[in-house]
């Protein structure tokens, strides 16, 4: 029998592989030591501090929508009331003096998350699809305004602030500058993506993935597949909690926008424009949304307009966001033939460039026409000045418009084309036949 | 000894249409057993019926002498019954390997552990592996479910409903769409991986039919006008009527 295991079964991760996997981990772990000495600024070191808090909320719903395919429109209530709970347990423990250091307060987080997703996810998860997604709507919408109506708890519109530095001390650390609230942030981002990831290898990880594909299915080998979405959605609610006390911590306040639909919006976003397909689609989406939205702001007063234009042609043009994108590259690389494509990319992104540069003056334009009609014509966006009321400045948008579409229309074809092409002459390499 | 599968006055109506009338049905344990019958007959109702897709509206059916009318599939199959589907239905974004072992979790006692690698259970890869190469799909073992041709989807959709170790399978027209050729290794298949269980099967290809049963009943417009070996069917003069000599005419 033993060899029946050996011949057919996938083989077993040899000693040098799992050297290479455990050295990622490791490597990753490093990587997050040395960031802050090669970005010192405070700036940087609170960006890190949103993306990481941003990867663990991002990952923690795709415990739903990728693994389980559950799509949530409400997950930024167990985000949200973690960093409530967060936030009154730093008041409360450090008014009374109890011995409970910072960095343990996400573990009230994580239970808050836990206790609402147990409490709430039993009644929802009877249901998957449709049904599921307009319960956690509903139910977002109606936690979220009793966020503004429960004063005591919620502190209304200000919301409920803290001072971390109040709490217990370990090994001197007050937690008061940013670079100690990083490496408590990097700690548990780290800590939260290996748990995540290995639950994605258990017996439940995978039957999530059966129940994604086909519940009914499931059902006929023996599990519930209402237990399965149940238990995903405890664990998504834990970490989505964890996420929240940090975003607390980082912030020393709690308020309603935590637990919101814009919330619960962006964290589908970065999920999706990263890729719920892969493990990883929603660290790179977290990543690059985060970023993409700090640095937009500063570049153009309509940045959210520019996100969702970036979000529906994800959804258009690649379903399996940017890391579908990504992988798509991988036979071509492993064959190393990616340099092949390489003309076509550039020719295809010349019109392309022309094409989306004409709509975003099309635009700034226009912002300026609705929004600031009788200030300096005179406008910057994208660090770029031009005059929003004069002709040229119109039919140069148009004209970049229309022949950018047509010539980016011909020059994707032919990018297909030369892909097709590519990729059926790499895998001839890869496996001669 | 106890039936494996026995339905006693079971009905099933949907708004007021009467879909399966009166059934009464005994399957012994090890026997094979053939339900054939016209479209529309309610075979597949049965089936449905009995792997607890639906409930029926009266009557019980007992699984090796308990009631199992009203339960649903999780627990009917924890009780040792496993069915296939007509339509294929497979986990088309998993490898052959994973739709293999999912149908194996639960009969190794694995439940719905989250602290244990899927990677570190012996017992499971021993009894996938098996499975994985009763079914001939060995070299197609990290191919996608979905991308596989029609008759290796059906083998694999066998193989899922066996690979959970029940003794009672149902089969529900494992053929149906196949070559000739394909069929013949269908048959081989089935013959081999339902030794010693019970096995009930909806079939339309007569010769699968009676190559592989022992016993056979004939349903027609929701009853059971007949039940009995191969040869008893071939000469009751109601089921020549109503389904055989339809055929042959």
């Amino acid at each position: 029998m033993r060899d029946i295991t050996t011949r057919i079964a996938p083989p077993l991760p040899t000693t040098a592989e799992k050297l290479k996997f455990y050295g990622m981990w490791v490597g990753l772990a490093l990587f997050l030591l040395v960031l802050p000495k090669i970005f010192a600024s405070g700036g940087a070191l609170t960006t890190f501090c949103l993306i990481g808090i941003s990867i663990i909320f991002a990952l923690s719903y795709n415990i739903l929508l990728g693994q389980t395919g559950m799509l949530s429109f409400g997950h930024a209530v167990y985000y949200g009331l973690g960093g409530f709970l967060a936030i009154h347990a730093i008041n409360y423990f450090g008014g009374h003096k109890w011995p409970i250091p910072l960095p343990l307060v996400p573990v009230i987080g994580g239970a808050t998350g836990l206790f609402f997703s147990a409490l709430i996810g039993w009644v929802m998860t009877q249901r998957s699809g449709t049904a599921f997604a307009m319960i956690s709507l509903g139910l977002a919408e109606l936690i979220a305004s009793s966020a503004l109506i429960l004063r005591s708890f919620f502190g209304g519109e200000a919301g409920v602030s803290a001072n971390r530095t109040k709490m217990f001390r370990v090994f001197e650390l007050s937690f008061g500058p940013q670079i100690q609230i990083y490496y408590l942030v990097a700690a548990w981002t780290l800590i939260a993506i290996i748990a995540m990831y290995a639950l994605t290898r258990t017996p439940l990880g995978r039957m999530c993935n059966a129940v994604r594909d086909n519940p009914e299915r499931v059902q006929f080998v023996g599990y519930d597949p209402h237990v399965v979405r149940y238990l995903a959605f405890c664990f998504a609610g834990m970490f989505a909690g964890i996420a929240g006390s940090l975003a607390a911590i980082n912030f020393e306040i709690a308020n309603s926008a935590y637990l919101g639909a814009v919330q619960s919006g962006t964290v589908l976003f970065a999920a999706y424009i990263g890729g719920i397909g892969f493990f990883i689609g929603p660290i790179v989406g977290a990543i690059f949304v985060t970023v993409l939205s700090i640095g937009l702001s500063d570049l153009t007063s309509v940045w959210q307009l520019y996100f969702g234009l970036f979000f529906i042609g994800v959804v258009m043009f690649t379903p399996g966001g940017l890391t579908g994108l990504m992988m798509m590259h991988r036979p071509l690389w492993r064959a190393g033939m990616l340099t092949k494509m390489l003309p076509s990319y550039l020719l295809a992104g010349v019109p392309t460039f022309a094409f989306l540069t004409g709509i975003m003056l099309a635009i700034e334009t226009t912002v300026h026409y609705t929004a600031h009609p009788n200030e300096d014509p005179n406008i910057r966006a994208f660090g770029i000045p031009f005059n929003a009321t004069s002709p040229l400045t119109w039919s140069a948008a148009v004209l970049l418009i229309v022949v950018g579409f047509i010539l980016a229309r011909i020059t994707w074809r032919r990018v297909a084309h030369t892909w097709d092409e590519t990729l059926t002459a790499a895998r001839a390499k890869v496996h001669p036949l | 000894m106890t039936n494996a599968i026995e339905l006693r006055g079971v009905e099933k109506t949907f708004g007021v249409t009467k879909v399966i009338q009166n059934i009464n049905l005994k399957i012994a344990q090890g026997e094979r057993h053939a339900l054939i019958g016209p479209n529309g007959a309610g075979k597949s109702t049965t089936f449905n019926l009995i792997s607890g897709y639906m409930r029926p509206t009266t009557g019980s059916i007992l699984l090796r002498g308990e009631e199992i009318a009203g339960l649903r599939p999780f627990q009917i199959n924890r009780r040792g019954l496993s069915r296939s589907f007509q339509v294929t239905n497979v986990f088309a974004n998993m490898s052959v390997w994973e739709n293999l072992r999912c149908a194996v979790l639960w009969a190794t006692g694995q439940r719905y552990a989250f602290w244990k690698n899927i990677d570190n259970l012996p017992e499971v890869r021993e009894r996938t592996a098996q499975i994985l190469e009763y079914i001939h799909l060995a070299d197609r073992r990290d191919m996608p479910a979905g991308l596989l041709t029609y008759a290796e989807q059906r083998a694999l959709e066998i193989g899922i409903t066996v690979a959970g170790g029940a003794d009672v399978i149902l089969l529900d027209e494992p053929t149906a769409g196949m070559s000739h050729a394909e069929t013949e290794r269908a048959v081989e298949l089935i013959r081999r991986l339902t030794e010693g269980r019970t096995l009930l099967i909806v079939e339309h290809d007569m010769s699968v039919v009676f190559g592989l049963a022992d016993k056979i009943s004939v349903l027609v417009y929701g009853q059971i006008i007949a039940s009995g070996t191969p040869e008893e069917i071939r000469g009751n003069a109601k089921v020549k009527e109503a389904y055989l000599g339809e055929e042959a005419a």
